[in-house]
């Protein structure tokens, strides 16, 4: 038993001690009890037989009876050294079974547990990578002391494997090897830093774990890895993201400049309720400040943004706690929107986002004052939930809204659920001290109170209330014959107290009550609660100090009382009394005082939230949630002074072009740009020397070869996240452009190179159909990567004719279009020739007009934002409508454009039954209205989408426009570029279409312009503003050409 | 990171316990008991507990406690979070999370959690890979395995862990090919007792369920992508391709899950599709007291209400009610003072109604305040934030 014992840590020890005390005891004590521990062991022995018998199933029903027993948590152990043969079994299930017993045991029964550890030591060896994985698995979590040599082994081996997968599984097990032996630290961290700097996905979550366990303080380690981490953190999974962010903003706190201005922390308050005028001013002070943000910095707030959608709330409160603690002030309003949706989420994560929000909302209220209405509390709250939504309530409570809060607390206080009544007494005790203008409307608002029914919320208001007159005694006389009143009838003892001070405090503003209600306690003394207690000794005491004369006898009687009190406060406290106001020879010096002592301006007390002392934790952290230190928690380090050298982030001349490269990819903030593109993670394994080049240059490659460079620098120019953060981010820019483009030069050359030595994987893509080769080498042919190489294949023909202008194109188009694109997504957004035959067969709806080209609508490159005015509301009364083309493919018919109508009601009144009337449309076309709208409630806006057939043409589609009393007349007259629908199809159709419309067909027109002016991508941009086209991959630069079909006839337009 | 767990059902048994570290003793869940005694209520027990050498983070569903031990610091959101994922995947395997179906399943449970964390750490936590290492039992299964003596652990070994696209697994395969999407919102909403609208927001929730060969990848559009301007997606969605054209674009994992949750807020009010009457007195004289509350459709776009289910915390004194439906059926538990009316669905002719007596306990005083009235109802094929259903789904796959 004594290595039974071992396995627990000192605290539970004892508990086990005892338990196995009484078990002792049972098999001692007479028949039953000893009856039942001998079935139990001869159970146990037929498990052992069922074990040691040759049939699988046997032996699966026993280890499955075993499971079911550790599950319980009763004792197998016994069983050891049968389980531990099985471990070779050739049966998964069973061998997984015995694993998980192993795991439970091993410490237990170190010597036979060595039994089994070559059988993982062989496992480590094969071939499979998942076999390997999960032999480290087991063995690292083996925790038997003498195997600690092997684990060592066997995780650095491990972390050199090839397999993502197995160096995830060795990041695991160096947090295991360290909880079991800590002295392997400094050998353990050389893993985690070789580790480090792999760029897995997979491996990243795991390995800064096992950092954040071992060597939390070795920040230095990371600072090589810091942009990596950055730009890999939107495909890590889900729990890794957690950790690597918590890190991050603990790194970010050490190594970055603060980005708040230094008076930011006195003026927070009053920031708050002129949020927007002060986030403008802002603004104009960073521009005149000198402090700019490092990139590096902004690289990380920037690339969790996305985060905030995650579905797991655990991601989303990690990047808001990043946005509170390491982001500009101004910035980080954006996670109040992510955390006030949390909150429709389980009980125990609103309890904890509540927290988090409670201690935002004292320092910045401006960020949640727009959410004040999610916070108000449903009566399906549990209790804790509703007090936090109070807390946050009072902390958002300024001159605006009090109004509003008030008339919710007072449904609140009717509430059956009477804790929650209290706390919102307390609560409007609260606002009425923070906001001065409210304190007489609650004051007199807590007084109707004290005639409620509820003993509770009376008692209360009535300690609330002692707390609001004590902040300004002068004029409340009233209000305290009334509570002397009250005495008669309240129990609570807090409340009678509260009284018994109050008059005490006031008692010459009451001189007939007070020595009255003091007489009255004089009889009941000795019932009272010993908090009365006290406080109707103070009463006495200011009494007699004021008005000794009526008191003197009431005090001394009470002073008698009070000396023979079985509570030894209330002797201490009398004795002390007596001494201190009854004139006596040994009375000293301080009895003269003894009035000022008793009757001293008392200061008012502060009314504070609980949640105030709270941030100097983390946010999201266990210790947050509890305020203390959690064990391990990690102090997060004040801002530094002056920025530590930010260069010892810059990676050596090789690795910056991998680093950057992928740096601008991930600009763009694409969580999926990893579908396809395993060449990333598996290249580096392959062959890392020679792919630092190929890789930019393949990325510069797909860029036109998927003829979709134009959709991405619309994309930049419409969707730039970065457009707020001005020129810094133009400089950093320009600086990864420059180290693009010095790559580049040496990608080509290693391109050329290789290209003599194999035709093959010549071309720039060879990073891709490496990995293609891989993955199918290793028997787990990915169907997507497959089908990719297929087209591929299809496209290297044209790949290779354009391949001249594309490396000259490729410098180019990095400067312009540094942020990603996406060369995997592509092919299902605009499917490229080589699509498959069957569902080039699907496809309908397209007449084709040669068997061997396909036209195939793909969806739009880019939907303009313009609204057009249907019907103004001058003319409409009230009534708005704007219509917009959403460039949709219409579900109302094949032939129709897509109509987006916005209506608005701008009266203040309901406008009911919104309907279409009398088409008046010209022969041949058609309309699909929408459904009559019942109404439309003042203010409010409702869109419809509606399908016009415009027989190709821009004729006008006349209507009416009709409410419940009015009609109006509104046309809709379609722009040509929006009859379009955008196709995809390669050059080569694209030629053969084209030559096909001459004549009637054709019309052409040249344009100037200064070519300088007009880099390719803007003349798309203007493009596809006005027409829904598509893009057609062209291979001469200087020829720009988008496709798009007509809805009635196919033919395709140039331009 | 996570310790322990431990399974304690609502009459304080601790029915299962997993450990992935070093054994800690079950006497550490007396200081959950301890809380969970002060509460009062089940959902009242605080979700994070310090002791003195360990942190309990509980979450509670289906009747049973998740108790998670853990020693270190760890942001609690992790933790709570990781629990709801056991739970649901539990439900994912068994149908239904209650103590009968894991004490049935023990070795499958122990099976699962054993793949779902490594020393602590969350290993695999997607559905699909997890029923590719462990299959769920189904009757089919058992009988098959009792005969045959092959087992619920897959003798393939996963792919999905390996792949850039971890939520799906490889090689499915199905003669009918289908998807659908089903968009299901809930409004929530706070009335006064005038009957105007306090706040009111919209959840809504996009659940799938593909089955479809292969690798497909999937686009969905919205006519009026715009509603959704507060969204949180599976993470198998792009999110560059919503951020810039406002389209869903996923390769989708196998079989049920949630492809996007978003919120409307209550910036832009919203229509009530119902409304409640109500007429409740209590009387200072009498012991007795009337009650009436009638339902009606209010702006449903001719859709029926369904599903109708009212219910409210009557106040303690309250002794019992003899009230008499005009259809469905009603109960009143005099123990918790519940009254619950089962409704079904709302005839815009007929208007459902519930009238009758409230007879109060005898001295006791009249209650201050009306009780909270609880609706919950259902309409079919009506978005109520006025989001069409997603437009067209093309599908690419080879």
């Amino acid at each position: 038993m004594s290595s039974n014992s071992f396995a627990y840590n000192e605290q539970s020890g004892g508990g086990e001690a005892t338990e196995l005390g009484q078990e002792a005891t049972s098999t001692i004590s007479p028949s039953g009890a000893f009856g039942l521990f001998s079935s139990d062991l001869k159970k146990n022995e037929d498990l052992k037989q069922m074990l040691e018998s040759n049939k699988d199933s046997a032996k699966l029903d026993a280890m499955k009876r075993i499971v079911g027993m550790i599950a319980k948590g009763k004792n197998a152990s016994e069983l050891f050294p049968a389980v531990v043969k099985n471990v070779a079994s050739k049966n998964i299930e069973i061998k997984k079974l015995v694993y998980v017993y192993l795991v439970r045991y091993a410490e237990e029964q170190q010597d036979l547990a060595l039994l089994s550890i070559s059988t993982f030591q062989r496992a480590l060896k094969d071939p499979n990578q998942l076999i390997r994985a999960s032999a480290l698995r087991v063995l690292s979590s083996i925790r038997v002391p003498i195997i600690v040599p092997i684990m060592m082994l066997a995780i650095k081996e491990a972390a050199a494997d090839l397999s993502p997968y197995v160096r995830k599984n060795a990041a695991h097990a160096i947090q295991k090897l360290y909880s079991l032996d800590p002295e392997q630290k400094e050998m353990l961290i050389e893993v985690i830093e070789k580790l480090l700097k792999d760029k897995s996905i997979l491996v990243a979550g795991s390995v800064v774990m096992a950092f954040e366990e071992v060597c939390p303080d070795r920040i230095d380690l990371i600072h090589k890895n810091y942009r990596k981490l950055c730009n890999l953190l939107v495909d890590v999974e889900e729990w890794g993201q957690v950790v690597i962010i918590h890190m991050l903003t603990r790194y970010a706190r050490t190594q970055f400049v603060s980005p708040w201005r230094e008076d930011d922390g006195l003026e927070d308050n009053e920031k708050s309720f002129y949020d927007s005028d002060d986030e403008q001013k802002e603004k104009t002070d960073k521009r005149k400040k000198p402090y700019t943000m490092d990139p590096d910095h902004r690289l990380l707030i920037r690339n969790t943004k996305p985060l905030l959608q995650s579905r797991n709330a655990a991601v989303v409160m990690a990047v808001a706690q990043l946005y509170w603690h390491i982001s500009p002030k101004s910035e980080a309003g954006i996670i109040s929107k992510s955390l006030v949706r949390l909150l429709r989420s389980n009980r125990e994560v609103q309890y904890i986002v509540l927290q988090n929000i409670a201690t935002m909302s004292i320092q910045r209220k401006g960020m949640f004052e727009p959410y004040l209405k999610s916070f108000y509390v449903r009566s399906t709250d549990p209790t804790m939930i509703k007090t936090l939504k109070l807390e946050i309530l009072t902390n958002l409570a300024n001159e605006a809204n009090i109004s509003t809060l008030l008339r919710e607390f007072q449904t609140y206080v009717k509430s059956q659920d009477k804790q929650f009544a209290a706390a919102t007494i307390q609560t409007i005790g609260r606002c009425a001290t923070n906001i001065s203008e409210v304190t007489d409307t609650c004051l007199s608002g807590l007084v109707c109170l004290l005639s409620n029914r509820d003993e509770i919320v009376v008692a209360e208001s009535v300690v609330v209330i002692k707390k609001l007159l004590q902040m300004q005694p002068a004029q409340h006389g009233e209000i305290i014959k009334h509570m002397a009143k009250l005495l008669d009838s309240i129990t609570v003892p807090v409340a009678r107290a509260s009284i018994l001070w109050l008059i005490g405090e006031n008692c010459e503003r009451v001189p007939k009550i007070a020595p009255d209600v003091l007489r009255k306690m004089a009889k009941s003394f000795t019932s009272e609660d010993d908090l009365v207690k006290l406080q109707i000794l103070n009463l006495g005491a200011k009494l007699y100090l004021t008005n000794s004369k009526q008191t003197k006898l009431l005090t001394q009687y009470i002073l008698n009382l009070g000396k023979y009190d079985q509570n030894y406060d209330i002797r201490d406290r009398t004795r002390f009394i007596r001494q201190l106001i009854v004139p006596n020879e040994k009375s000293g010096a301080l009895s003269k005082y003894a009035k000022k002592i008793f009757l001293a301006q008392k200061p008012a007390p502060l009314l504070e939230s609980p949640f105030k002392d709270r941030d100097h934790f983390q946010l999201g952290t266990l210790s947050h949630t509890l305020n203390a230190k959690a064990a391990g928690y990690l102090e997060l380090s004040n801002w530094p002074e002056v920025a530590p050298d930010p260069s010892v982030r810059n990676v050596e001349v090789i690795d910056l072009a991998k680093e950057w490269t992928p740096a601008g990819k991930a600009k763009n903030e694409n969580p999926t740009k990893k579908f396809y593109s395993e060449s990333e993670e598996e290249e580096d394994s392959s062959d890392s020397s020679s792919d630092s080049g190929s890789e930019s240059g393949s990325e510069s490659g797909e860029e036109d070869e998927e003829g979709d460079s134009s959709e991405d620098s619309s994309e930049d120019s419409s969707s730039e996240p970065e457009s707020e953060s001005g020129h810094q981010s133009d400089t950093e820019n320009r600086r990864a452009a420059k180290r693009n483009s010095k790559t580049k030069g040496k990608g080509d050359s290693k391109d050329g190179k290789k290209e003599n030595e194999k035709s093959k994987t010549s071309d720039s893509s060879n990073a891709e159909s490496s990995s293609v080769e891989e993955s199918s080498s290793d028997s787990e042919s990915e169907s997507e990567s497959e089908s990719e190489s297929e087209s591929r294949k299809v496209t290297k023909e044209k790949e290779k004719k354009a391949k001249q202008d594309r490396n000259r194109l490729a410098t180019d188009a990095s400067l312009l279009d540094l942020d990603d694109f996406n060369p995997v997504s592509t092919p299902v957004a605009l499917p490229t020739p080589a699509l498959s035959p069957s569902l080039i067969a699907d496809l309908e709806g397209l007449n084709l007009s040669t068997s061997s080209s396909v036209i195939s609508v793909s969806t739009p490159v880019f939907v303009p934002m313009k609204t057009h005015v249907l019907l103004h509301r001058m003319s409409g009364k009230g009534l708005a409508a704007h219509y917009s083309f959403p460039r949709q493919p219409c579900i109302f018919g094949d032939k129709m454009v897509s109509v987006q109508i916005t209506l608005n009601n701008t009266t203040d009144k309901k406008i009911e039954n919104i309907h279409i009337r009398e088409k008046k449309l010209p022969i041949g076309m058609q309309m699909h209205v929408f459904n009559p709208i019942e109404s439309l409630e003042p203010e409010g806006s409702i869109t419809v989408s509606m399908g016009i057939d415009f027989c190709d043409s821009t004729q006008t589609a006349s209507f009416q426009l009709c409410t419940k009393d009015d009609c109006f007349s509104v046309n809709i007259q379609p722009p040509v570029g929006e009859l379009l629908l955008p196709v995809a199809m390669s050059e080569k159709d694209f030629k053969k279409e084209q030559g096909m419309l001459t004549g009637m067909n054709e019309t052409s027109a040249t344009i100037i312009t200064a070519p300088q002016n007009f880099p390719p991508s803007v003349i798309l941009q203007k493009v596809i503003n006005v027409a829904n086209a598509g893009v057609v991959p062209s291979g001469q630069d200087n020829i720009h050409r988008s496709s798009s079909k007509s809805l009635e006839r196919p033919d395709a337009s140039v331009s | 990171m996570i310790h322990s767990l431990f399974l304690i059902n609502s009459s304080g048994d601790i029915f299962l316990e997993k450990h992935w570290k070093s054994v800690v003793s079950r006497s550490v869940c007396d200081y959950f008991f301890e809380a969970q005694e002060r509460a009062t209520e089940a959902e009242n027990v605080p979700p994070v507990i310090p002791t003195p050498h360990h942190y309990l983070l509980s979450v509670y569903r289906h009747k049973i406690f998740f108790v998670a031990v853990i020693q270190t610091e760890v942001p609690p959101l992790f933790v709570i979070e990781f629990l709801h994922r056991v739970v649901d995947t539990f439900q994912d395997y068994f149908g239904v999370c209650s103590e009968p179906v894991i004490k049935d399943n023990v070795v499958v449970v122990y099976e699962v959690l054993e793949e779902m964390l490594d020393n602590g750490f969350p290993l695999a936590t997607e559905s699909n890979i997890l029923k590719e290492l462990i299959k769920p039992p189904t009757i089919l299964r058992t009988v098959v395995n009792t005969i045959t003596g092959s087992t619920n652990v897959g003798d393939q070994l996963p792919t999905g862990q390996l792949s850039v696209v971890p939520w799906r697994r490889t090689g499915v395969k199905y003669t009918n090919n289908e998807a659908y999407f089903d968009v299901v919102e809930e409004i929530d909403a706070i009335i006064d007792k005038s009957g105007s609208t306090i706040t009111a927001e919209i959840q809504g929730v996009i659940d799938a369920c593909v089955k479809l060969t292969g690798m497909p990848d999937l686009t969905l559009s919205f006519m009026n992508p715009r509603l959704l301007d507060d969204v949180s997606f599976h993470p198998c969605v792009r999110f560059k391709r919503w951020e810039s054209e406002r389209i869903l674009s996923f390769i989708p994992p196998d079989g049920n899950f949630r492809l996007l949750s978003y919120h409307v807020s209550a910036q832009n009010l919203v229509a009530i599709p119902v409304y409640v009457k109500h007429n409740i007195s209590f009387r200072d004289s009498t012991s007795l007291g009337r009650f009436e509350i009638t339902v009606g459709p209010k702006q449903t776009m001719g859709k029926t209400i369904e599903g109708v289910i009212v219910t409210s915390q009557m106040p303690k004194g309250v002794l019992n009610m003899s009230l008499s439906p005009s259809q469905g059926t009603h109960t009143f538990d005099p123990v918790t003072k519940m009254l619950s009316w089962d409704v079904g669905k709302i005839n815009p002719q007929k208007l459902p109604s519930l009238k009758g007596t409230v007879s109060l306990q005898a001295g006791a005083s009249r209650p201050d305040e009306n009780p909270t009235i609880n609706l919950q109802f259902k309409i079919q094929q009506l978005a109520i934030s006025g989001l069409n259903p997603p437009l067209f789904a093309k599908e690419d796959w080879p």
